[in-house]
């Protein structure tokens, strides 16, 4: 398999500390600490922080009644609604189809195979905004497969819908990715024995191989959907951005921005930020409860 | 992976498996490529390459270029910094190092825009002076290179960090038992270990770079022919109902995006260089 581990787990696994038999804080002979740590601080602190904290501080000067008023209006909870519901949404379908996919990608051969398992990371690399361009012109109504939908009475483009197919087309590879490698390390050994013992193939996937890859599929679920509730520019253009309707968290964001309504924009800003930090902090612990599980 | 090993009844359950994958592949992930082309083509090519020569588009595909000329090779550098202190050295708070490091991909790119603009806006902390001193941020191109850094901040160092920590010190230690200077040993021993991580990093780094949209889309204030990057002038097209010159603009963009799954797909198929996945 071409890709090992997810970076994440990776980095962590990494992280874990020396071997015994090396001395915890033997001094190193390699130079430059302080010249790369000292410009990997700065660096941090210039682009990361100081913005960040920013927003945080605008935030906490608007004060706890402003904040809440603007914060949490009733455009401003349709907003999260929406943005929160298509995320969940296309994250669950996603979850589905993407451990199909990474299933027959490990599982079985068939004709351009690695052509294929290379499109998966189209999503990565497609810039948002052609994407959401892209699937604008497949599902407006008189569009490639739009047409075929509205007869059927089906709106796709311009409301919810639209939003959970641009969120469907962003988040698939974070599954596919994230389960992959897991799956991949799979012995088979394990369903082996459940099958000549007499279980059904149903039953292998459901009690061996399912509790084996779920830290993954999680992960990989927790990080489609924190895409998903940022995402900007794969959705604006197919979802109609009609307030309390279709209108996306982070584009309310810009609305308010455009009209210089400066306490809105960073009250909402500070939610979808806080939200994201706790998709975060969720991931993370999904990867240390599954470290937990692979070594107890 | 030995599939005849399992019971041959099963044979049927994976024919569907694997067209039901296939067809979400096609469905989700080809059709919207080929649709950017043909919808770009859908005028002919004459139509197509009057709006390539376009002066706003031209203006739009050289700030692109200068953006990513900019950001990229600044992120390298800090990429590069950043592995080389947490690999090579023992210091507390290392794995709060590394989550910061992974934080602008967990950012929605709108709040990424947003809070440079609370800092160097007109109502920003920093704007009046700004005014005062006659310089531009926001709403000029270094207002954009600021949030393409920003959500382009982690791709170099997180292909670098796990793959300069696998390889340890032993090799850069040996280099400088021998004598080598620090900066000579980085080139010779480090460098050639770490080269296709690091070409991995800066390629999926340019790809986000040339195709950010949501981030700049707030920064930039969108003055054709002076702050439109690629992506910008896609929307602002496309908002003028000229579909066919946003495709064409867009085909370009889609096009850097196959380059880069090419060469990222070669990297790992022939150099058997591992990753983890590029958020």
């Amino acid at each position: 398999m071409e890709i090992a581990l997810s970076s994440q787990l990776q980095m962590q696994a990494a992280l874990e500390p020396p071997r015994p038999r090396h001395r915890r804080n033997r001094k190193s002979i390699i130079p430059g600490f302080g010249l790369t740590m000292g410009f990997t601080l700065a660096w941090l602190s210039l682009i990361v922080l100081i913005p960040l904290s920013a927003l945080f501080l605008r935030a906490a000067g608007l004060g706890w009644s402003e904040f809440l008023a603007v914060g949490f209006s009733p455009r401003a909870m349709a907003a999260y609604r929406i943005s929160f519901g298509t995320a969940l949404a296309a994250a669950v379908v996603n979850a589905g189809f993407g451990l199909l996919t990474a299933w027959v990608f490990v599982r079985y051969e068939f004709p351009d195979k690695r052509l294929l398992n290379a499109m998966i990371d189209l999503p990565f690399a497609l810039p948002t905004a052609v994407a959401g361009i892209a699937l604008t012109a497949l599902y407006s109504p008189n569009g490639w497969v739009g047409q075929f939908l509205a007869p059927l009475g089906i709106k796709v483009a311009y409301t919810p819908i639209g939003i959970t197919i641009a969120l469907i087309f962003i988040g698939l590879p974070f599954i596919v990715r994230s389960v992959e490698p897991v799956l991949a390390d799979l012995s088979l050994d394990v369903e082996e024995a459940a099958l000549s013992l007499g279980a059904r193939p149903r039953q292998v996937f459901l009690r061996v191989i399912l509790p084996a890859i779920t830290p993954a599929l999680l992960t990989g679920f927790a990080l489609a959907l924190a895409r998903g509730i940022g995402e900007y520019g794969s959705v604006i253009f197919i979802a109609g951005n009609m307030p309390f309707k279709s209108e996306i968290a982070p584009l309310l964001i810009v609305t308010e921005l455009e009209q210089f309504e400066y306490p809105a924009a960073t009250a909402i800003a500070t939610v979808v930020l806080l939200a994201s930090f706790a998709m975060l902090f969720l991931i993370n612990a999904i990867q240390a409860w599954s470290r937990r599980k692979a070594n107890p | 992976m030995s599939t005849q090993r399992l019971p041959r009844r099963q044979s049927a359950t994976r024919t569907v498996l694997i067209l039901g994958a296939l067809a979400f592949i096609a469905f989700f992930l080809v059709l919207p490529l080929v649709a950017v082309f043909a919808e770009a083509l859908g005028k002919g090519f004459a139509a197509y390459g009057a709006a390539l020569v376009d002066p706003d588009a031209v203006s739009a595909i050289k700030l692109t270029l200068l953006v990513a000329a900019i950001s990229v090779p600044l992120n390298l550098i800090f990429g590069i910094c950043a592995a080389w202190a947490v690999a090579k050295f023992d210091f507390r708070g290392k794995s709060v190092l590394v989550t910061l490091i992974d934080l602008p991909f967990s950012i929605s790119p709108v709040v990424a825009g947003l809070v440079y603009v609370l800092l160097f806006g007109a109502q920003g902390w920093f704007g009046p002076w700004l005014v005062e001193h006659g310089v531009r941020i926001i709403f000029a191109v270094p207002g954009i290179v600021l949030a393409t850094i920003l959500v382009t901040f982690p791709f170099v160092a997180r292909e670098l960090i796990p793959l300069m920590q696998e390889q340890g010190r032993v090799d850069e230690e040996a280099a400088l038992a021998l004598g080598a200077s620090g900066f000579k040993t980085f080139l010779r021993v480090t460098l050639p270990n770490i080269r296709w991580g690091l070409l991995y990093g800066v390629l999926l780094c340019n790809a986000r770079a040339m195709g950010e949209f949501g981030a700049v889309s707030v920064v930039s204030g969108h003055l054709r022919g002076l702050t439109n990057t690629m992506p910008l002038q896609v929307e602002i097209l496309y908002n003028e109902y000229n579909f066919a010159a946003a495709f064409a603009v867009a085909s370009l963009l889609a096009l850097l995006a196959l380059v880069t799954l090419v060469l990222k797909t070669s990297l790992e198929w022939k150099f058997g260089y591992s990753h983890g996945s590029a958020r």
